[in-house]
């Protein structure tokens, strides 16, 4: 298989083209999906602002506590240090050790210590400093220690602890040894219980979070269900109906408002069942009164017609005005004919009851035995009929009474209106749809003409004499006959340019398509590069075995 | 060649047209015997043995469909339907039982004689007197069609329409030729006269009629003989 640019990017889409129709198809899964987004959300954010303000709320309690503590611890070993006599260097050094060995069992062992020397005292005075762990001294930051020198009262930071990572917090405060000048104490404080409290309480938020979420889900999933079932239910009895099966209903349970539904809905399809019933009684009523009236006119016509042909035949033998008597009696009868068979056929595609029988065949063939039929005709009138038929074989399903009647109605038609100008008859094909256009050069038709040249009865000039004796239902039959192939009959005119009709069948189920094979009006020279003219005659029998 | 004067029953219950088909066809030369009521028809053609019957289909009693059945299934004669309907479903189910042809009402007289002339016409001139198509075997003369010396009985016209085909091997004739030569239509007319009489036929002769082998349908044009040289 080759792989163009176009079917490898069709073939990628597909997969999320085909999950959005999904998507976008079950109202079930859009309604879960957007309840599980934004309940997402929702929870996201609580949680957040729920598990920060616990954080808060925990941290700020130590907090306050531990400087609380370390102001407390701080200032009893200012004073101890001042309340102390000592003044060698090693009873100070003692001193401090003392003092935080002092603090730390304070503490209870859990805080650092650390002692550092400003670097902004003097005194000659050395005192090692005793730290906790050395570790601890790289936590204390160079803004902690200027913080604590400028002498900003209890500066902290939150920091992390070396050893474990732990998170903690350093509490600083100046202090002042005798003789020996300024220092700087530092409590290192952890805050690992309250880090590992905070984790828990996130573990349980989330843990809350999760469940709250499926159960979302699930919540929505089930009503969604309840709710979408009766209208899935009433989608699927609805495309039932559509289908014809008017005896389907919808269940009914309970009184809820999708019970009401499904009353509502049964109570339209059995109304629609009692419409159409009702309609098809009319329809079934309509045929046979059109089947009735046509038995009942025909029999005695049968009779009047034999009596007047007999009368006809013989009307050289009679004197002049029964003779010509006869002539007219015979002609009105023909017409009278026509009339009651196109009344007839109009009332039975009214009804609905137009039957056709489909068969493969060659329009150019149905169109070639109208042409020939009807030159003659047409030559006595002084029109020549020209025959083009385009490449291609023509063939479509139709019903070759009604197809040929079609193009006997626009040939007769043509030939009334032509005024003596030649009328081009010419078939094609494309892949969906067979056409014929037949064309004449006559008088016209206005294009308000063109619209209304379908209606029964309709004639463009009621005063105009009619050669060919139609009865103004010729038309509208034609288009009746069109549209029960699925087909399309329309008409185009200029006043004294001519009238154009194209006749289109659908080839396929699909219908007729976009692109029509001929188009509506074609100019007289185009003929021939659209196909090739087809010469008249009254041979078919040469049919290539 | 038809008798001198050929006999026509026309069954037919409304005395107007009765009365006028008798004048028209007494005009050109025919002997006419009449029958106003269905029940009475059978008995009217066992009597009188027509060459052609003239049968309206809406008849008092007993109907034209059954009636044509009824006289089919102990005759050949040429039925000629006169029906004032022109709904398919009649028009088919009154061939399906077994008329030859039918004439809508209202028609013309001469359309009617042509219609009666072309039953009663024979291919009788017909060179070679036996011809052959698939395993069947026509005697045009005698009227006779055999498969394996069985003879198959034959209807005049399924008789006709087969000696058309089987005439010319291979050659395919459209549903109007067929409706030209065998029916004596001189336009074309209604197809359904002949794919009724194709498929009354192929029941016939066929072996299988669902996989036809003697009648063989070209599609979108018509049919033709097969079985050559098989």
């Amino acid at each position: 298989m080759r792989l163009t640019a176009r079917s490898l990017w069709a073939n990628l889409a597909r997969g999320p083209r085909r999950a959005w129709r999904r998507f976008r198809g079950s109202l079930l899964l859009r309604v879960v999906a957007t309840t599980t987004i934004i309940g997402l959300t929702a929870v996201i954010a609580i949680g957040a602002i729920i598990s920060t303000q616990i954080r808060d709320g925990l941290v700020q309690t130590r907090v306050d506590r531990i400087l609380a503590e370390t102001a407390r611890d701080a200032a009893s070993a200012q004073q101890n240090v001042e309340a102390s006599t000592a003044e060698s260097p090693g009873d100070l050094q003692q001193l401090v050790y003392d003092l935080l060995d002092g603090l730390s069992t304070l503490g209870g062992n859990t805080r650092g210590l650390v002692l550092l020397r400003d670097p902004s005292n003097t005194s000659g005075v050395l005192l090692s400093t005793p730290v906790t762990s050395t570790e601890l001294v790289e936590v204390i930051s160079p803004e902690m220690r200027e913080a604590v020198q400028t002498g900003t009262t209890q500066p902290w930071q939150y920091v992390e602890l070396p050893d474990t990572g732990e998170p903690g917090m350093v509490v600083g405060v100046p202090f002042s040894i005798r003789v020996a000048g300024d220092y700087e104490l530092y409590f290192v404080y952890s805050l690992a219980d309250e880090q590992s409290t905070l984790s828990l309480i996130q573990r349980v938020l989330l843990g809350g979070a999760v469940a709250l979420m499926v159960l979302l889900a699930l919540l929505t999933l089930q009503v969604t269900r309840q709710t979408v079932r009766p209208v899935r239910q009433a989608a699927r009895v609805a495309s039932r109906l559509a289908e014809g099966i008017l005896s389907e209903r919808m269940s009914v349970r309970g009184q809820d408002e999708m019970a009401t539904l499904a009353r509502t809905f049964n109570e339209m399809a059995e109304s629609l069942q009692r419409q159409i019933t009702r309609m098809e009684e009319l329809s079934r009523l309509q045929r046979r009164f059109v089947s009735d009236v046509s038995h009942e006119l025909r029999t005695p016509l049968t009779t009047i017609r034999m009596a007047s042909d007999v009368l006809h035949d013989a009307r050289e033998d009679f004197p002049p005005e029964v003779s010509r008597s006869a002539e007219l009696l015979n002609t009105q009868i023909d017409r009278f004919e026509s009339l009651l068979a196109d009344l007839l056929e109009i009332s039975r595609i009214d009804a609905g009851a137009a039957q056709l029988e489909f068969d493969d065949m060659s329009l150019a063939d149905v169109v070639r035995d109208q042409v020939e039929a009807m030159s003659p005709a047409a030559r006595r009138e002084g029109i020549e009929m020209r025959l083009w038929v385009a490449k291609g074989d023509h063939v479509a399903s139709m019903d070759r009474p009604r197809v040929a009647r079609i193009v006997r109605n626009l040939l007769s038609n043509a030939i009334e209106h032509a005024q003596r100008r030649p009328v081009d008859v010419v078939v094609a094909s494309s892949k969906r749809a067979v056409a014929v256009v037949v064309r004449d050069y006559g008088i016209g038709l206005t294009p308000q003409q063109a619209q209304r040249v379908f209606d029964r009865f309709w004639r463009a000039d009621a005063a105009r004499a009619r050669t060919m004796g139609g009865t103004g239902l010729g038309l509208s039959i034609a288009r009746e006959d069109a549209q029960l192939h699925g087909g399309r009959l329309e008409a185009w005119g200029l006043p004294g340019k001519g009238a154009s009709f194209r006749l289109q069948l659908p080839r396929t189920s699909r219908g007729l398509g976009q692109d029509p094979p001929l188009p509506l009006v074609i100019a007289e020279l185009d003929y021939a590069s659209i196909a090739e003219r087809v010469p008249l005659d009254q041979d078919r029998r040469e049919v290539a075995p | 060649m038809a008798r001198m004067t050929a006999k026509i029953l026309v069954v037919d219950d409304d005395p107007a047209v009765a009365e006028m088909l008798g004048i028209v066809l007494r005009g050109d030369g025919f002997e006419t015997v009449f029958c106003d009521h269905g029940d009475e028809a059978v008995g009217a053609f066992r009597s009188t043995s027509p060459d052609v019957i003239l049968l309206d289909l809406m008849l008092p009693g007993k109907s034209g469909i059954d009636i044509c059945r009824e006289i089919r299934s102990e005759s050949g004669v040429p039925i000629i339907m006169l029906t004032a309907k022109s709904e398919t479903v009649d028009v088919v189910l009154g061939l399906e039982s077994g008329a030859d042809d039918y004439i809508p009402k209202p028609f013309k007289p001469r359309e009617l004689i042509a219609r009666v002339r072309a039953r009663l016409r024979r291919n009788d001139n017909a060179t070679p007197a036996v011809v052959r198509v698939g395993d069947l075997e026509i005697d045009v003369t005698g009227h006779r069609v055999t498969r394996d010396g069985e003879l198959i009985p034959l209807t005049p016209l399924e008789f006709d329409v087969l000696v058309t085909l089987a005439r010319s091997p291979g050659q395919v004739f459209t549903r109007e030729v067929l409706l030209e030569d065998v029916w004596g239509y001189r336009h074309a007319a209604d197809t359904r006269l002949v794919n009724v009489h194709i498929q009354r036929l192929r029941a016939k002769v066929e072996k299988d009629p669902e996989n036809p082998e003697i009648i063989v349908t070209v599609r979108g044009v018509g049919y033709k003989a097969g079985g050559v040289g098989s």
